[in-house]
């Protein structure tokens, strides 16, 4: 809602200067979001009569012209508008006059003719955006020699308020004024409205067959109006200030009431009515184009206004092209209108529509104004366009209509609600300037709440408003009291706090990507991954929903690589969105990549790519994090994203929690990037599990290690040979150090020699040779019968 | 006998002469050694007559504890300087940066979510979390923005059908924790929402962390207390005015939007404040009573606040980041300044 302080001030005019009132109206609840100035500053441009006007002598398109500006003599001017007339009033610009932009006006000779001063267009004057060609025809009546700007009364600001969707009681002037009266404690005046005497008994027939969206309609028809007629300058100016073009002066004074009392009103144009007025639902696939040139096709949810051959209008939200008001228009059929909110909520947006009407409907239109506002439009129009006015016609549901509210306010639930006892007498002053006459008793009030208060229905609206109008900022502060309870509190688990400083710890920067991502990116990596797709995306490359946070990752690898961040170590967590939506899995994941060299680029480092044993080691400091570090297993496996034989899948418990690889090459070749990354993704909440530390006894007895080097196929996974010497090596076996991986020399080709180190201690004695030797056997036994292997001599 | 002095003149010179400690330990043999040659005197004695051996005893004696002494004073400027020598090898250059894997970092809406977290954990709240992916009963109907609400308007909805979409908000979050648990509730809810808006100062995603506290006797004084000292206690600024301005959300009333005084300017305008003075940084309003309905809370007997701000608009205030959507394009050079 936009308005001219001016104008509020007509209806009411507290002792404050702009910003003062302004900031009341904010801390209102009204937030002013701007409150400019409705002209550029000038000076020196005052209201001149153009009282002759010559050909330049020397110049096709230039009038030398004289005009009367009050200063006592008659002032030669040469104007180059073609506009420009004898008898007309003009803005005119003396010398020494100061235009916006800083454009000082001096004599000065046009083709040998002395001029001296401007007549001015309304774009020089800054009032209008677009440049005009002609200059600015003032009304007749201007006062020559008044000062421009104060006949104006230019020396105005426009006031912005974003309104929230509970107060369409304030789009409009007399809403705006209202309030402002109440925080002001002044009473509110607008201009007179006396209904209108019609002057012919003709009418036009209006039928509601849906009472229920449209309990009232009034029509009345004006015959003979003057469509040509200039809309006067002091509401083109007051459109203007309030962000509204004037089209031609019927479209005007339906606005200008609009704005005025909040009721949107149509105007159409009898010649193009046939029968009657019908207002009902479309019908499924009706045609109607708009006012906008539109044309769309109706569901049968949507109200409309029609006539004997069909639809006219959307009810509240547009007119239609045919039955608007043209030029040629000699009698108008004036719509003023209650739509109920339900009848318009959702209609507009539905057809990609926003309009004035359908704004101020969806939010609640005073159903007492339809009369006012039929009535003041009739009397601007008589006033502008002339005309003969008929009777009002009216159509209204009685049952339909809103009835009055009323609310019960307990003093003991204010009180308790606002921490806050006011005086009674407070209370009811505050309800009464809003307009909500009470009843007062000892423990309650009893609040009629007003005609255009829709947003007031239950005790607690009222609190608020009582609580608005005191203040929130002198409402009292305390802090909440509660009961102090300890709550279970897992020791076991892992917070994700603390994974996370895990990874920060071991170089990681924490990445947030977009739980959307493109298609084509998700589809290289995971062709087989079903993700919800958004059914309204800001962009196709944000269209659907990540199944990993690989996408994400590789994304933000890219950012970094195209700005040189060749050594990239990002990590992020997050939900990932697998299946359709009605067997959805949203499912909290921890991911990590890492490209580049191992160390930062330094005088002690060696310079080495990272590789899978890098982010593995990364992910097992993870994995051990929860205390059970043997629950976790990596095994081979297959990933659409992932070299296949860099590639493991993380197992806890045996059951599948992740990935770990290295980027498929043949992917990353489709992805355009030049180099290796590995990456892993693991669910957070397996992530997040762990068990309570448990003590065993230290052993007082000593250690017994030997070390075996084993040989073994080379495509045997250790994980195999170690599973095998755990089951092998006895339960005093307290440790496995797998100190040495060797191929090459010395050991025949496709074999490997797997060293290991194996430590025995048992708790309550020394363990002897015999016995070490003994499981040490069954070890090189067993290993050689499963897999071959043998211990390298 | 009578070249003692002399022989302990010798000594002398040796110990001095001694470069190192076995040259030392050479000398120390050679004259204190079982065959030295002050060792040998004292061997001697016997052959000297009775009454002269005592006083030639002492003398050997004090030749040898001299000595003796000197030998010790000798190693320690030896040892001294051997280990001198060698700290001077061994000098490193210790403004050489340290070697391994330096630290990363949280990213700085991890930070800001995790620090609003904390304050409102210490004083007794949980941390709540739900799914991202809603539906429109959760997300809007019992938030009391039912259909065509014009309030449905305020925020742009992600859609993935008639009734699935990603959530505008993380009050759904509260709407499941008050239909499983009973008051008193008090409860944190960050993570990540998602409007479809994109601009200058708008991102498809953002995140938001709301509270919620349900209990008996509680107002919108309560509110004010609680909102006053987060904020005091989020930018460290006990002084930092707080005011409150009537607002409208369909799942509060009253309700209230929440602005600060300038942390950029003090106050006086800036173009971050709009040249206002002042910041809108949080939402906040009692329960609705419709909600509690949804909830099934009983509105006579309880009453509760709600609150929401936006993590990254604090954590560009508090930082003093200028543009929002660096918070999302994870650029490194970024991301390490808030580690």
């Amino acid at each position: 809602m936009k308005f001219s302080e001016q104008w509020l001030r007509e209806w009411v005019s507290p002792q404050l200067a702009t910003q003062a009132l302004a900031d009341q109206i904010t801390m209102a609840g009204l937030e002013v979001d701007a409150v400019e100035p409705v002209a550029a500053a000038f000076k020196g441009v005052v209201v001149a009569e153009v009282v002759d006007k010559a050909q330049h002598p020397d110049a096709d398109k230039l009038n030398v012209c004289q005009v009367v500006d009050g200063s006592g003599e008659t002032v030669q001017v040469v104007c180059g508008a073609p506009n420009v007339a004898v008898g007309q009033k003009v803005a005119f610009a003396q010398v020494g006059a100061v235009l916006p932009g800083d454009f000082k006006i001096k004599k000065a000779k046009l083709r040998g003719v002395e001029s001296r001063g401007m007549i001015c267009s309304a774009s020089e004057l800054g009032l209008e955006e677009e440049t005009s060609p002609g200059i600015m025809e003032l009304p007749l009546d201007a006062p020559a020699g008044e000062d421009f700007r104060a006949w104006m009364g230019l020396d105005d600001s426009t006031i912005e308020v974003d309104l929230t969707p509970n107060r369409g009681d304030c789009l409009s002037l007399k809403g705006m004024a209202r309030e402002v009266g109440v925080l002001n404690r002044l009473a509110v005046e607008g201009p007179a409205m006396a209904p209108v005497t019609p002057t012919h008994d003709e009418t036009f027939p209006v039928q509601v067959r849906d009472g229920e969206r449209c309990p009232r309609y009034i029509g009345r028809l004006i015959k003979g109006v003057d469509v040509t007629a200039d809309t006067p300058l002091w509401m083109v100016e007051r459109l203007r200030r309030s962000g509204v073009r004037s089209i031609d002066p019927v479209v005007d004074i339906t606005n200008y009431v609009m704005l005025e009392l909040g009721q949107p009103l149509h105007a159409f144009d009898r010649a193009n009515l046939h029968e009657r007025v019908e207002v009902r639902l479309a019908r499924a696939g009706e045609q109607l184009t708009l006012l906008d040139g539109q044309e769309i096709a109706l569901r049968d949810d949507t109200l409309v206004i029609a006539d004997g051959r069909g639809a006219l209008a959307i009810a509240g939200v547009m007119g239609g092209e045919h039955s608007g008001v043209n030029a040629d228009t000699r009698d108008i059929f004036l719509e003023s209108a209650f739509f109920t909110q339900l009848a318009v909520a959702g209609q507009a947006r539905s057809y990609g529509l926003h309009t004035d009407a359908s704004h101020r409907f969806e939010r609640g239109v005073d159903p007492k104004l339809t009369h006012d506002a039929v009535e003041r439009a009739t009397a601007l129009l008589l006033e502008i366009t002339g005309g003969e006015p008929g009777p009002l016609i009216e159509a209204a549901s009685a049952e339909h209509l809103p009835t009055p509210r009323q609310i019960v306010l307990r003093r003991a639930r204010l009180e308790q609600a606002l921490g806050l006892s006011l005086p009674a007498e407070d209370v009811t002053d505050i309800l009464e300037r809003l307009g909500m006459p009470v009843e007062a008793d000892d423990v309650s009030w009893r609040v009629a709440v007003p005609s255009w208060r829709f947003d007031v229905a239950i005790e607690e609206d009222l609190i608020e408003e009582v609580a608005r109008i005191h203040g929130y900022n002198r409402l009292p502060v305390r802090r909440p009291q509660a009961r102090l309870g300890l709550r279970p509190d897992g020791e076991a688990q892992q917070p994700l706090s603390r994974l996370r400083r895990q990874m920060v710890a071991r170089g990681y920067q924490e990445a947030i990507n977009y739980s959307f991502v493109a298609p084509e990116l998700q589809k290289a990596l995971l062709p087989q991954a079903v993700a919800p797709t958004l059914a309204n995306p800001i962009s196709s490359d944000m269209s659907v929903m990540r199944a990993s946070l690989f996408p994400g990752l590789i994304k933000a690898l890219e950012h970094n690589l195209n700005r040189q961040q060749s050594r990239v170590r990002l990590f992020e967590t997050g939900l990932i969105f697998r299946g359709e939506l009605d067997e959805l899995s949203q499912i909290p994941m921890m991911g990590a990549l890492v490209c580049g060299n191992r160390d930062p680029e330094g005088w002690a480092a060696r310079g080495d790519k990272v590789d899978f044993f890098d982010l593995k080691g990364d992910l097992e400091s993870l994995l051990a994090m929860g205390g059970e570090p043997d629950a976790w297993r990596f095994e081979p496996g297959e990933h659409s994203a992932l070299h296949p034989g860099q590639a493991a899948r993380v197992l806890y418990r045996g059951e599948e929690a992740g990935w770990i690889g290295t980027l498929h090459p043949a992917v990353r070749a489709e992805l355009g990037l030049k180099v290796e990354a590995v990456l892993f993704e693991v669910r957070l909440d397996v992530l997040s599990q762990g068990q309570l530390p448990a003590f065993t006894p230290l052993s007082r007895y000593p250690e017994v290690r030997r070390d075996l080097a084993m040989l073994v196929d080379e495509s045997l996974p250790v994980q195999s040979l170690l599973d095998c010497l755990r089951e092998q090596a006895g339960e005093w076996l307290t440790e496995i150090n797998l100190f040495d991986v060797y191929q090459g020399k010395g050991v025949e080709d496709g074999h490997k020699s797997v060293a290991l180190g194996l430590t025995w201690q048992h708790p309550s004695r020394t363990l002897n040779d015999e016995e070490i030797n003994q499981l040490v056997d069954a070890i090189v036994t067993e290993s050689g019968q499963r897999f071959g292997a043998r211990l390298r001599s | 006998m009578d070249h003692l002095p002399n022989l302990v003149a010798e000594a002398r010179g040796a110990i001095d002469a001694a470069q190192d400690i076995p040259a030392l330990d050479e000398v120390r043999v050679r004259y204190l050694g079982k065959k030295g040659e002050i060792t040998a005197l004292l061997k001697g004695l016997g052959k000297l007559p009775p009454e002269e051996r005592p006083a030639a005893g002492e003398r050997i004696n004090q030749a040898k504890q001299e000595l003796g002494s000197e030998l010790d004073r000798r190693r320690q400027l030896l040892e001294k300087a051997a280990l001198d020598a060698r700290l001077a090898a061994e000098r490193l250059d210790v403004t050489l940066p340290g070697r391994g894997q330096p630290g990363g970092g949280l990213h700085p809406v991890t930070r800001t979510l995790e620090r609003i977290e904390s304050l409102f954990t210490r004083i007794g709240f949980d941390v709540a979390v739900g799914p991202e992916i809603e539906d429109d009963y959760h997300n809007f109907e019992a938030l009391n923005i039912p259909a065509h609400h014009p309030a449905r308007g305020m925020a742009d909805t992600f859609y993935f059908d008639a009734t699935r979409l990603l959530r505008t908000h993380t009050s759904p979050v509260q709407v499941r924790t008050m239909k499983n648990e009973e008051p008193p509730i008090r409860i944190v809810c960050p993570g990540r929402v998602y409007r479809s808006d994109s601009d200058l100062t708008h991102t498809p995603m953002f995140h938001q962390v709301e509270g919620l506290l349900v209990d008996e006797d509680v107002s919108f004084a309560d509110l004010k207390g609680t909102i006053e000292d987060f904020l005091h206690a989020f930018f460290e600024r006990d002084d930092l005015s707080v005011r409150f301005r009537p607002s409208y959300f369909p799942f509060t009333e009253p309700s209230a939007e929440v602005d600060i005084q300038c942390v950029m300017c003090g106050g006086d305008g800036c173009r971050v404040c709009s040249h206002s003075g002042w910041l809108e940084v949080m939402g906040c309003g009692m329960v609705h009573p419709e909600v509690f309905h949804h909830a099934g809370i009983d509105t006579e007997r309880y009453k509760g606040f709600a609150f929401g701000m936006g993590a990254e608009r604090l954590a560009m205030l508090r930082y003093g980041v200028n543009d929002l959507r660096l918070f999302f394009e994870n650029d490194l050079r970024f991301l390490r300044q808030f580690a």
